[in-house]
């Protein structure tokens, strides 16, 4: 069970329960496939740096979740026939990437970086 | 002599430019985030490119990692591809 990280961009003119219900679709689709989510954090309409088909904002969405490694292929056909998607991109998460978020969730992530 | 001349015995100390290190090797950092502007932001230019090593400083296996990362934000339209005043 390799883990991965997707995030997608729904349009701006989804509603609030439109936005819950798409979210429960593909966690529903994750779990039917062995798959088991990680963590699921919304964040809710934001500005995009560039217009994606006429459109200057969108609600992101960032799931990291534990799946076969087959499993991809069938999210990626949901993905691109959904029309409520614009924008997606799922990536595979090395060790170092899983215990990142582990810590960035924990909140004791040195922001060392910060002042470099 | 007089007495306002000011003579230097040795040469003004200038300061020699800073020895530039990666800061990912420095601090210990394994993964870059693509969705972690604010730090992304710190290897690109106004114009929204990536800045090269030379001026960040960064080792080529850790400024592979920053690319990837920069170039996954521009798909996910987390940093726009050109522009012109970013910072």
């Amino acid at each position: 069970m390799k883990h991965y990280e997707m995030m997608v961009i729904f349009t701006p003119v989804l509603s609030e329960d439109d936005f819950k219900a798409a979210q429960k679709r593909y966690t529903d689709l994750i779990t039917a496939e062995g798959g088991s989510i990680v963590d699921s954090n919304p964040w809710g309409l934001k500005s995009l740096a560039y217009p994606i088909n006429k459109k200057t904002t969108g609600i992101y969405w960032v799931v990291e979740y534990k799946a076969a490694s087959d499993f991809n292929a069938k999210l990626n056909v949901q993905l691109h026939r959904d029309e409520q998607v614009i924008r997606h991109l799922y990536t595979a998460l090395d060790k170092y990437a899983v215990e990142y978020n582990d810590k960035k969730r924990k909140g004791l992530l040195p922001n060392k970086k910060a002042e470099a | 002599m007089a007495k306002n001349e000011i003579k230097y015995l040795t040469a003004i100390k200038t300061d020699k430019p800073r020895k530039k290190y990666c800061r990912f090797k420095r601090y210990g950092i394994k993964y870059i985030d693509y969705k972690d502007v604010e730090f992304l932001k710190k290897f690109v230019n106004e114009q929204g490119k990536l800045l090269p090593r030379r001026l960040t400083g960064t080792s080529l296996k850790y400024q592979r990692k920053v690319s990837d990362a920069v170039k996954k934000a521009r798909q996910m339209a987390l940093l726009p591809n050109v522009t012109d005043l970013l910072k």
